[in-house]
């Protein structure tokens, strides 16, 4: 019988910080796992935590973690050939294949930026898979923004809106994200499009409303939650609602599930 | 086969059981119990016939032999996990009809929600076999009748208790020797065709009618009633949630164990996310979220029954003397409040 939880040891390659509080470490591991799944990562002593995929490449995922539990505080004390311990991928991605050749707007709002980047990254790579892309991302204030020199290499590559909340910065707007959804030019998609949102859980509530607001097509809509998870396995049952499992049916929802469901 | 044995010849079919497996049965534990000179009954291993309380129904449930309330599942090194053990010797459960049915609730979310199947839970479980006991009738806080659970033919052995000694139905093959020599009568077990208490479950397919339950001010009731003391997660016989914890032994910080432990809905954090806030922050939003997922969503995703037996365990456990049956009867009135409310618009 396979033990559906069972860690496996993978080196950490190396350790990059993204701001303050977020750090990017690279795990060597053969794990393939689609945009946007997550996986469960383990320290001994501590526990384990799911954290969701920000990059792949051969060989190699990145999760980028914020210090802010338990488990992620003893992470930020590892480096470069130490060891932590994978499981996954767990849970259902984003349905990228039905982005293809259709206008994607992307709007995430502070490390919701981690569970789409790597899918933003297979994008600025082919440049033909969508018909354009626009990214609106949010932060908080400076010290909370990631991924630097993504940021910039997109502005190339897609139409961007980068904002803080509340503060001003130099080529950045200010305000909160859904103050800017209504510079999606919408009219032009001709009804050929998606919208992928991930954030916070208010600052999702909000856009799907401020989405609705303008006229978005529910149908058209996708939302990455975060819950709290033993198992990843439909087990533990933290991260049930309704009838729902997160960590099974999720983390992507589309808007139509996404906006009924009750914590 | 039937039989019917008295005290002395229980004890020596018992014994020969024993040789081969593990037997639990209901136990009482004198002064355990959570008021002064009160006794608490529970599942334990039974080392001799007179131990079997079968003449109330158990504080707690018979899950607590297939997911105890704590359990090592792995043992880990600086560079391991190694999975923990399972039980070597086959089990032989004495439990009522609500306690068996309530395994094929634990079964639908630990071996099979989502094509997983959990290790722990069915390398227990195989080596489980139930003896059922045939029930008089519970208490007036159950109500298994109004679930469709009174009924079971998952048994190896069923098994009537009357002070005289036990009557045997003998269904599995593989118990026949241990009987051999024993006085022989006909017995087939009846089953409980009514209880006290009756329970409608309430109508909830309808969307609409879903949401507006979940917001309903009949909640706000246990905000001030519930002390999210998670008594009644834990008595309950079909509750399945946990927390993964990784304990190390003594001053060595590299080898340790992850434990299993029992985790509860009901209790405040249960949703907490590290550095995040709760997502139900109240006793009225925990107690919305179990009752309806007992009696709406467990359903609304494996299909079949309900996820509540009707044992009343939780009921009889609250210390702040919640009823389910009579939450769920509020329930059934806030529903029908909203229905005209609907039917109306």
């Amino acid at each position: 019988m396979t033990n559906p939880v069972q860690p496996q040891a993978c080196e950490i390659l190396s350790v990059k910080k993204e701001s303050r509080h977020e750090w990017t470490f690279r795990v060597a591991t053969d794990a393939k796992p689609a945009h946007g799944q997550f996986m469960q990562l383990s320290i001994p002593m501590i526990g384990e935590a799911p954290i969701s995929v920000s990059a792949q490449g051969d060989g190699w995922l990145e999760f980028t973690i914020r210090s802010v539990g338990k488990v992620t505080n003893v992470i930020f004390e590892k480096e470069a050939g130490d060891t932590l311990f994978l499981r996954g991928p767990y849970g259902k991605g984003w349905p990228v294949e039905q982005f293809r050749d259709k206008h994607l707007v992307v709007i995430t709002g502070g490390t919701g930026l981690a569970p789409v980047r790597s899918m933003l990254n297979m994008l600025a790579a082919d440049p033909g898979f969508a018909k354009s892309v626009h990214l609106i991302s949010g932060f908080k204030n400076e010290d909370g923004i990631v991924f630097h020199s993504e940021l910039e290499a997109w502005k190339e590559k897609f139409s961007t809106i980068y904002a803080l909340d509340n503060d001003a910065k130099e080529g950045w707007r200010t305000g909160l994200v859904t103050t800017f959804v209504k510079e999606i030019p919408l009219d032009s998609f001709d009804g050929d499009y998606a919208v992928v949102v991930v954030g916070p859980p208010p600052m999702m509530k909000f856009t799907g409303l401020e989405l609705m607001n303008h006229g978005v097509d529910a149908e058209k809509v996708w939302m990455s939650f975060e819950r709290k998870m033993s198992c990843a396995v439909g087990k533990c049952g933290h991260c049930r609602i309704d009838e729902v499992y997160v960590c099974l049916d999720g983390p992507v929802f589309p808007y139509t599930v996404a906006r009924d469901l009750v914590d | 086969m039937g039989y019917s044995l008295n005290a002395v010849q229980a004890e020596a079919v018992l014994q020969a059981l024993k040789q081969n497996y593990s037997v639990y049965a209901p136990k009482r534990f004198p002064k355990q119990g959570r008021y002064s000179d009160t006794d608490v009954i529970r599942y334990a291993e039974v080392e001799h016939y007179e131990d079997i309380v079968w003449q109330v129904k158990s504080d707690y449930p018979a899950k607590e032999v297939l997911t105890p309330i704590q359990q090592a599942i792995f043992y880990f090194t600086e560079d391991e996990y190694r999975a923990s053990k399972g039980p070597k010797k086959p089990i032989l459960i004495l439990a009522r009809p609500c306690d068996i049915n309530a395994q094929h609730v634990q079964a639908k979310i630990y071996a099979g929600n989502g094509g997983y199947t959990d290790l722990y839970y069915e390398r227990m479980r195989e080596k489980v076999k139930f003896a059922l006991m045939e029930c008089n009738g519970g208490d007036d806080t159950c109500f298994c009748v109004s679930m469709g659970t009174n009924k079971t033919d998952d048994y190896s052995l069923a098994l009537k208790f009357s002070d005289e000694g036990v009557q045997v139905q003998v269904t599995d093959e593989a118990f026949a020797p241990y009987f051999e020599g024993m006085p022989q009568a006909g017995y087939t077990p009846a089953f409980v065709e009514e209880n006290e208490l009756k329970v409608t479950v309430p109508d909830l397919d309808d969307k609409a009618v879903r949401l507006a339950l979940k917001s309903h001010p009949m909640w706000k009731e246990f905000d001030g009633r519930c002390i999210s003391c998670g008594a009644c997660t834990v008595a309950c016989s079909t509750c399945t949630c946990f927390t993964t914890r990784d304990v190390i032994y003594g001053d060595n910080p590299e080898v340790g164990e992850r434990r299993r432990i029992t985790a509860s809905c009901q209790i405040a954090g249960f949703d907490q996310m590290a550095g995040q806030r709760e997502f139900r922050s109240t006793a009225g939003e925990r107690m919305r979220y179990k009752v309806l997922h007992k009696f709406h969503d467990y359903k609304a995703r494996f299909g079949e029954g309900h996820m509540c037996v009707g044992c009343g365990r939780c009921t009889h456990r609250c210390p702040e003397l919640i009823s389910i049956s009579a939450t769920v009867n509020k329930v059934n009135a806030a529903v029908n409040e909203i229905k005209a409310g609907l039917a109306q618009q």
